[in-house]
């Protein structure tokens, strides 16, 4: 189960294949960048966990604003730490890759941006998303006012049942329409 | 890696193998079991286990084939459809959000189970071909998806790129992916001229100083190895390969019997037959992956959800991105908010008018002097090209390349004055450096034609003076009979025509060599001296160089992406006349490659206003294709109008280039196919056929509108929202009611006068008639009712009550008159989401 020390067994390899849309050289590059982030210690667990604040050390991550929403939603551990088994890091680089779906990149996207993990995009996870993007000095960020203005009118254009919160299916809908959604929800090793 | 060690026959019976290649039969009362989940063998055989494992299946297929088949076809349709599923799932699971636990035991359960019965699908004998089949399919796969990996293995320059992607962001990486795809283009029209023009001519036709064509003249052998008569394209170069002329017209050379003229005028065809494809497969694809983006109904969300860009690794550019992304919402909130105040519009109006005409007056210009200098260049050449300077000599060369250079920073200056949104700036911009190019590009070929003119009739005065020339030479030896041996004269010294395709050819060649020194040139000086002034004055200098003026530079996308368009047009225009043009394109992008990459990480900066590339990714398609006909246009126009030159090229001696064409037809191909060929290019043929596919294109037209329709249709039913729809059939219910009560009214009124007439025997009608206007009224009220129904089915998510039928099924949404409520916990899923 698992990978052995250094060495990807080639059966695992070729599911991994069939099952991400990464190509055979992108996943052994990403199993030596997983190995690298291993303590000597780990390296022997059957299934190795990478916490948190390595992954976020990643160069691709560093400067992301999303980072620590995407440790967390792909993550499997059950302390909810955002630590990532090798497989959860394929999982976010098949996800984030060049040939992936539109549906199932909209499907995480709506995953990070949901805040509360109550699976709908409320007026909350709006404010928070607003605020990663606009940075994290004062100069940056935008006035309250203009917060509330701002989440008046994305509700106003994307929730279409008029329930106050835009969920998965609003949210793909709106993303489907998106010429340069799929070009930039993009991460590459 | 375990081994799948080897099984029971009886129980659950299959063993895991590489490929099904010898499966045993099912057993029936398995199919239903769940089946044991192990870890995969090697897929690929490797000899011992492969050896071991037939041995074992030897064994064991002896027991089993004491067993009968007991599948009866039912049985097997229903086995076929259950394997058939779990093959479309597994094709599928890398689409699903599951976690990769998830999906691995998902993969390995469809796997086994598919293995397990896929070989008892296959009935008795024809059991070891479908096996066959399905190993080969499997095979396939794999070879399909180690191609895959291949291909992109292949790709150049892709680590190149992510720096600058991630340094940059995906606007001015769209530069560096659209140059790799153009030097992708042009490798394969070099493999074409290169490979079908160049090297036959050069190892089959005949060598060099053995024809007139083909050797430098007397008159110029002094200095035809000069490097800067070679520089210039003459000399040696000239009389070569690389050009027109230097192609001998015989009809098939060298011991393959290589149709020399005939390759020639083919692969000038394909060339630009390729790039159609090409270009337009490529837009055509851009468009699909638009979807119609001409949305501006999700400019919030759009700005909020799809504005950060994942690739950006550097936190510089991230800050630039958090700063770009926080003023285009503050832009966007106050535009949303109050209207653009109009003042002074007619000052506006006035100065964009202004701005237009001076861009004008500057294209005008432009085009003018570039006119003025082609026939001041051919004044030159009259005079001989020794007496003049160097500027004088390449003087059209430059003045076209300085022109590009700085008119597009005029208009810069000249769009302050207009005072545009910075994205219809840009558009603006992008415009009239095209207008610019095209109309320098145009204004050059007219004055060439000139020149191709004048040298057509120098032609037709050395064609007179070769018969005298000729008799000049037989002059002394008239003395003897007429059988006087045939003088040899060196093919250096018989005159020669003036070749006007080659000087077409060198005068395409010389402008792209011009081009590329200028926007190297430009590119050194205008961003690397630039940056490394800034970076070392900085320390002495009175106001900070770094933040003001001039720090350094930004990459200019539009700017270049231009550049190479026009480049490619040129490349386009000559390419018939100078086979080298592609080869010399492609080392050209290939050095633009490195250069750029290296000065775009050294000197530029992340720009501080980031306009998305992929908007525009069709825009510069399409310019691409509209330089594609426009530059094909003068070459087609001479290749059909003007007679190739006598005495050089492979089709001299022609009337018209394309008579080649019908002198294949006559001569290699048998009669009937030439008669065939006649037949279908009578103009009785053609003109219905044209008619046809106009009468095709204008069908399309109109459906492809009426689809837009539609499409806009369902676009405002979904805005405005189900309440509107729901009001619209409210309405519609409310109406029909209201009009079948007053025809019920009317008809009862009838009724009674009819009753006031005549009483008694009418008064059984009567009862019936309100019998039936109460069973009326009732069952209004029933339908009331069923729609009182309907309105509280709707509390439960429909889902499960509803068929998934389309809303016009049965009263769409709860009624009117009841308050809506909200229902947070139904999803309903919008009919127009994409599957």
């Amino acid at each position: 189960m698992g990978t052995t020390a250094s060495q990807l067994g080639k059966d695992l390899l070729s599911e991994y294949q069939e099952l991400t849309f990464l190509t055979k050289q992108e996943i052994l590059l990403a199993h030596k960048r997983f190995s690298e982030c291993l303590s000597k210690e780990d390296k022997n667990l059957p299934t190795p966990r990478v916490p948190m604040e390595k992954v976020l050390s990643l160069p691709e991550l560093k400067s992301n604003p999303f980072r620590k929403r995407i440790c967390h939603v792909f993550s499997t551990s059950d302390m909810k730490d955002g630590s990532l088994t090798f497989e959860d890091f394929l999982d976010l680089l098949s996800a984030f890759s060049d040939s992936a779906t539109l549906e199932i990149k909209s499907h995480y996207a709506f995953r990070i941006f949901d805040f509360d993990d109550d699976g709908t995009l409320d007026s909350g996870d709006l404010e928070k998303l607003v605020n990663c993007l606009t940075g994290e000095t004062d100069d940056t960020r935008l006035t309250p006012e203009e917060m509330r203005q701002l989440i008046s009118n994305i509700l106003e254009e994307s929730d279409i049942d008029k329930d106050g919160t835009v969920n998965l299916s609003e949210f793909q809908h709106v993303i489907s329409r998106s010429p340069d959604f799929v070009s930039s929800f993009k991460i590459v090793l | 890696m375990e081994v799948v060690g080897e099984e029971d026959g009886d129980t659950e019976g299959k063993r895991k193998n590489g490929h099904s290649k010898k499966e045993e039969k099912k057993e029936d009362n398995e199919r239903g079991e769940k089946v044991q989940k192990k870890k995969k063998n090697k897929r690929i055989e490797t000899s011992s286990e492969q050896e071991s494992s037939e041995e074992v299946e030897d064994e064991v297929e002896e027991e089993g084939e004491e067993k009968p088949e007991v599948l009866s076809p039912e049985e097997l349709e229903k086995l076929k459809e259950a394997v058939d599923e779990r093959k479309k799932r597994i094709s599928t699971l890398r689409g699903k959000p599951w976690p990769m636990r998830k999906k691995l035991l998902t993969l390995r359960e469809s796997h086994e189970f598919v293995e397990k019965y896929e070989g008892a699908l296959g009935k008795g004998k024809s059991r070891k071909l479908y096996a066959y089949k399905v190993m080969m399919l499997k095979k396939w796969m794999k070879f399909q998806r180690d191609f895959e990996n291949f291909k992109t293995a292949c790709v150049p320059w892709e680590m190149k790129i992510k720096e600058i992607e991630s340094h940059f962001g995906s606007s001015v990486a769209s530069y560096f992916i659209f140059l790799r795809w153009m030097y992708g283009i042009n490798m394969i029209l070099f493999g074409l001229t290169f490979g079908l023009v160049m090297v036959p001519e050069a190892l089959m036709g005949r060598p060099y100083g053995s024809m007139p064509r083909k050797t430098v003249p007397r008159a110029e052998e002094a200095n035809a190895m000069d490097f800067a008569v070679l520089w210039d394209f003459g000399g040696y170069a000239q009389y070569s390969v690389l050009f027109y002329g230097y192609y001998n017209s015989q009809r098939a050379i060298g011991w393959l019997k290589f149709r020399m003229p005939l390759s020639y005028f083919l692969v000038g065809v394909g060339t630009v037959a390729y790039s159609y494809m090409v270009v337009i497969r490529t837009m055509a694809r851009n468009a699909n992956e638009d979807g119609g983006g001409d949305d501006n109904s999700f400019n919030f969300s759009w700005k909020m959800f799809t504005s950060w860009d994942y690739l950006i690794g550097n936190p510089e550019t991230a800050d630039n991105k958090f700063a770009s992304i926080t003023t285009s919402f503050k832009e966007a909130i106050l535009e949303e908010q109050e209207s653009r105040k109009d003042d002074n519009i007619h000052l506006t109006r006035f100065l964009r008018v202004l701005a237009n005409f001076l861009v004008l007056c500057c294209l005008a210009g432009s085009g003018y002097l570039i006119y003025f200098v082609v026939r001041r260049s051919q004044k030159f050449a009259l005079e001989g090209l020794e007496s003049h300077s160097w500027w004088e000599r390449n003087e059209v060369n430059m003045v076209m390349s300085l022109l590009g250079m700085f008119c597009p920073m005029l208009f810069d200056v000249i769009s302050a004055l207009e005072n545009y949104h910075p994205r219809i700036a840009l558009q603006w911009q992008l415009g009239r450096i095209f207008a610019l190019f095209l109309g320098n590009l145009y204004t050059f070929i007219i004055a060439l034609m000139d020149e191709i003119n004048l040298k057509r009739e120098e032609e037709e005065v050395l064609k007179l003076n070769m018969t005298i020339w000729e008799a000049s030479l037989y002059n002394g030896t008239l003395g003897a009979n007429s059988t006087a041996p045939p003088i040899t004269v060196h093919p250096a010294d018989i005159p020669r025509g003036p070749c006007w395709e080659t000087m077409v050819g060198q005068e395409f060649v010389r402008l792209i060599v011009s081009d590329t020194m200028t926007t190297y040139i430009t590119l050194l000086i205008g961003d690397f001296l630039r940056a490394v002034l800034v970076r070392f004055l900085n320390y002495c200098w009175c106001w900070d160089l770094e933040a003001g003026f001039p720090s350094y530079s930004e990459f200019d996308v539009s700017g270049n992406v231009l550049g190479l368009i026009f480049n490619q047009g040129m490349i386009w225009m000559g390419a018939f006349y100078a086979p080298c043009l592609p080869a010399l394109n492609v080392l050209r992008l290939h050095v633009s490659m490195y250069l750029q990459c290296w000065a775009v990480m050294c000197c530029n900066v992340p720009q501080e206003r980031v306009f998305k590339a992929s908007g525009s990714n069709n825009f510069y398609m399409a310019m691409l294709l509209v330089i594609l006909f426009l530059s094909t246009l003068p070459a087609i126009y001479t290749i059909v109008t003007i007679p190739p030159s006598f005495d050089c090229g492979p089709f001299s001696g022609k009337s018209r280039m394309f008579d080649v064409i019908q002198e294949t037809l006559e001569s290699d191909f048998p009669a009937w196919f030439g008669k065939m060929f006649s037949y279908a290019s009578n103009p009785g043929l053609v003109l219905p056929f044209l008619l046809l596919m106009v009468l095709a294109i204008y069908y399309l037209q109109s459906t492809s509108k009426s689809y837009k329709q539609a499409n806009l249709e369902l676009k405002k039913k979904l805005q405005t929202g189900p309440t509107a729809d729901l009001h619209a059939a409210e309405q519609n219910e409310e109406n029909k009611k209201k009009k079948k009560m007053a025809a019920l009214k009317a008809a009862m009124d009838l009724e009674e006068a009819q009753n006031a007439r005549s009483e008694a025997p009418r008064q059984q009608r009567n009862n019936n008639a309100s019998q039936q206007s109460y069973r009326d009224r009732g069952e209004k009220k029933g339908g009331e009712h069923r729609a009182h129904q309907g309105k509280s089915n709707h509390q439960i998510p429909p889902s499960a009550t509803r068929p998934p039928a389309p809303r016009g099924h049965g009263l769409p949404g709860p009624l009117p008159g009841n308050q809506r409520q909200p229902a947070p916990s139904v999803q309903r899923v919008p009919n127009s989401q994409r599957h």
